[in-house]
């Protein structure tokens, strides 16, 4: 993709000024949503997720070992993402970049922090015994969004996974042979929005030529508990700063997102359930 | 069969699509043009695409996007470097592009030249020579240089043709229904400006039905009737 | 005690289900997905373009870069991320072989890069994956002197079988497995890819090779149907 020029960046700040996109959609809008369920047959579980012609794909694998040290009853969570080369000429083989582990720590706190994934059931044995949850993200097509379309994704593929075979004796796994057992998630879903503002506007789900053009972003995870919703996770990113007017303007926005962006995925994934 | 018939099916037989390696055609007689060469009898297929015979002349019209620069060619880039003797822009080729200092339509001294063209900055520019290491670009005509304002969308270079049309019929009847200034890049760029975002949005609609539609014959009458019906949708947007 | 009923019932020269989807990648100028069954590969076509640094470029020729690699979850046992020995192999014969059928000499000093990922892996996948490099190739407008296919050959015990999988390859009555990856050109039907693991006599393996020239142009005419099928809606 080549580079956005300046032209570009600045005729998308005109069209916001007007309230308009390159593509027609409103502001916080997001793009059509599609899931795609039980993509890869060897995880435990996966989800492929396309925002507009963003795509995404991501696995869920499980092991067993040691518990940490300062949580000995806890089962571990890793996530780690690849922007693959593959989806943008952008991106370089190679060792992770900046962008490839910025995406895998928010995938992280995103899941991590929210408590969508019960760790205190996943021990086996205090001290000794845990289950292990890998979260390994690709890229397959890079148009904007890589980051909110990787939690969607990741959340999908918890909620796809079914637990591996676990041999109490040689205290190992079996892999390649799983139970009907689903992973102890929380009802809550949670939703990760990352906020890019252009030129004084605030917009949801940046093309790529969107994400080019912005000066600052903030990425929020939100999931709601009684009724309330809550932030589980902030991270502002880019050079510019944000004014503290900007950022009380996000918080209420998203609380306000977090309800349909949770129906759009919710029927997005009863679309990949029928499937 | 009616004559008409006749013609349509002598047509397409005479453009099928192809793919690497395989026989076009078969016989001494045939000569090998773009994209295809001989081996023994047969006229092979170099690349993918349509393999069209007029008389003796075999060649492939490629349907993907590998753009080829061609000294004449106007294109439109996205300058990527300034050097200490020019500009180095990206054409969305397999070459990059090189305005060489001495190819400004007015002097520039070398203490000026960021701030003549600048890095991220839109060019259209001529084809002036094709070499092994890059393009040489030139500004040097009326209308060529930075663009300062309007906006780029990027189509596949093979339906450029048809953006333009025989003797720019298209591009013509686009700028005339649109209201906007626009030019095409023989590498698949296009610059637009319009008074107003709308006027841009429908130019770029437009240009993307196109190519949409580019293996249709009477394409510039079927663009006529689209104008026609979707003008009123995009001027009941402004009120 | 020979093989004689495939684990999947197939019969001895019979591939599994061929899966082809094109330009799944709008990004990449030519990109495509070939499954054999269960192992799915994904390739993606950058160029040709520019290559730098300048010290790496051909004046001569375009070059050809492959890079090859599984997805974590793939396979059963989680693949560490990151390159290892066996995709840093498998991307070089896959670039060797490739390299035979490109015609990169109106192309110097560029490159083209050639990106393979395995999704979902049972076995065959180094093949798999040259078919869909193939495919993005082609559909890329990458001049090539011909198409290439590519496919497994097993021998269980002394059965020959065509295509493959994980069970096939862990077999170990009689003489065990040997695991043949073949490549072939689509009109020279030269030999591009060879590669052996196992025990196998020379007569066996020239049988082996015949049986995979057969089978890889089968699979190279669904090459072509596909490429072409898609070609038509433009």
């Amino acid at each position: 993709m080549m580079e956005t020029s300046e032209l570009t960046k600045k005729r998308i700040s005109d069209y916001l000024r007007e309230g308009k996109r390159f593509d027609n959609r409103k502001l916080l809008e997001f793009r059509d949503l599609k899931i795609e369920l039980g993509i890869s047959k060897n995880a435990e579980g996966s989800a492929r997720v396309k925002l507009g012609k963003t795509d995404v794909m991501v696995g869920v694998k499980m092991d067993v070992m040691e518990p940490y040290k300062d949580s000995q009853n806890e089962g571990v969570l890793s996530s780690i993402a690849e922007l693959l080369p593959m989806s943008s000429d952008r991106f370089e083989s190679g060792p992770p970049g900046f962008e490839s582990i910025e995406v895998g720590r928010l995938i992280d706190r995103s899941i991590r922090e929210s408590g969508f994934v019960d760790f205190k059931k996943l021990c086996i044995k205090e001290g000794e015994k845990v289950w292990s949850v890998m979260i390994d993200f690709y890229s397959i097509n890079d148009n904007g969004n890589l980051v909110d379309a990787a939690v969607i994704g990741a959340v999908a593929a918890l909620i796809d996974a079914k637990m591996p075979k676990y041999n109490e004796e040689k205290g190992k796994v079996e892999f390649g042979e799983w139970t009907n057992k689903k992973l102890p998630l929380s009802k809550s879903i949670p939703i990760t929005m990352t906020f890019y503002k252009i030129n004084g506007k605030i917009i949801l789900d940046p093309i790529k030529e969107e994400e080019d053009a912005s000066e600052a972003k903030l990425t929020l995870c939100i999931i709601e508990e009684n009724g309330k919703k809550y932030i589980t996770a902030a991270q502002k990113g880019n050079e510019a700063g944000l004014s503290i007017e900007d950022t009380g303007k996000i918080f209420e926005i998203a609380e306000k997102e977090y309800d349909i962006l949770v129906e759009k995925f919710q029927k997005a994934m009863k679309e990949a359930e029928k499937e | 069969m009616t004559e008409e018939i006749r013609e349509e099916v002598r047509e397409e037989k005479s453009r099928e699509l192809v793919v690497p390696g395989e026989v076009i055609v078969s016989g001494e007689d045939f000569l090998p043009g773009d994209w295809t060469k001989r081996e023994g009898k047969d006229i092979i297929a170099s690349r993918f695409g349509l393999a069209e015979k007029s008389g003796r002349l075999v060649k492939i019209i490629p349907l993907s996007g590998i753009y080829m620069p061609r000294s004449g060619n106007i294109v439109i880039g996205n300058v990527t470097d300034v050097t200490f003797n020019g500009w180095l822009i990206d054409i969305n080729a397999p070459y990059s592009g090189f305005l060489p200092l001495a190819e400004t339509p007015r002097f520039v001294s070398k203490e000026d030249l960021q701030e003549f063209i600048g890095i991220g900055d839109i060019v259209v520019a001529k084809v002036d020579s094709v070499k092994s290491k890059g393009v040489d670009l030139t500004i040097k005509i009326r209308g060529l240089g930075k663009k300062e304002d309007g906006m780029i969308i990027k189509v596949n270079p093979s339906k450029v043709p048809r953006i333009i049309g025989r003797e720019g019929s298209m591009i013509n009847l686009i700028k005339q229904e649109t209201g906007c200034d626009i030019v095409v890049g023989q590498n698949g760029l296009v610059w637009i400006k319009g008074n107003t975002v709308l006027e841009e949005l429908f130019a770029k609609e437009s240009i993307i039905e196109i190519t949409k539609r580019s293996f249709i014959s009477g394409l510039t009458e079927k663009m006529e009737r689209w104008f026609k019906e979707n003008k009123n949708k995009s001027m009941e947007k402004e009120e | 005690m020979s093989y004689t009923k495939r684990f999947d019932g197939r019969k001895n020269d019979e591939t599994r289900k061929i899966k082809i989807e094109l330009d799944i990648i709008p990004n990449a100028d030519g990109s495509a997905l070939f499954a054999f069954g269960d192992t799915i590969a994904m390739a993606a076509v950058y160029g040709p373009k520019q290559l730098h640094p300048q010290h790496m470029q051909n004046p001569k020729k375009g070059l050809l870069r492959v890079k090859y690699d599984m997805m974590s979850f793939s396979v059963t046992e989680r693949k560490r991320p990151g390159p290892n020995r066996r995709g840093t192999e498998i991307s070089k014969v896959t670039e060797w072989a490739l390299s035979e059928v490109v015609e990169l000499d109106a192309f110097p000093n560029t490159v083209v890069d050639v990106h393979i990922m395995i999704p979902q892996a049972n076995a065959s996948t180094r093949v798999a994956g040259i078919n869909a490099a193939c495919l993005a190739l082609a559909r890329a407008g990458v001049p090539m002197k011909e198409m290439c296919s590519a496919v497994s050959i097993g021998k269980l015990d002394k059965t020959l079988v065509v295509d493959v999988i994980k069970e096939e390859e862990d077999y170990e009555e009689g003489e065990g497995a040997t695991d043949i990856a073949l490549a072939f050109s689509s009109r020279s039907k030269k030999i591009l890819l060879l590669q052996l693991d196992g025990q196998i006599s020379a007569d066996e393996l020239k049988e082996a090779i015949q049986l995979g020239s057969k089978t890889c142009d089968k699979i190279n005419e669904q090459l072509k149907d596909a490429i072409k099928a898609l070609g038509k809606e433009e």
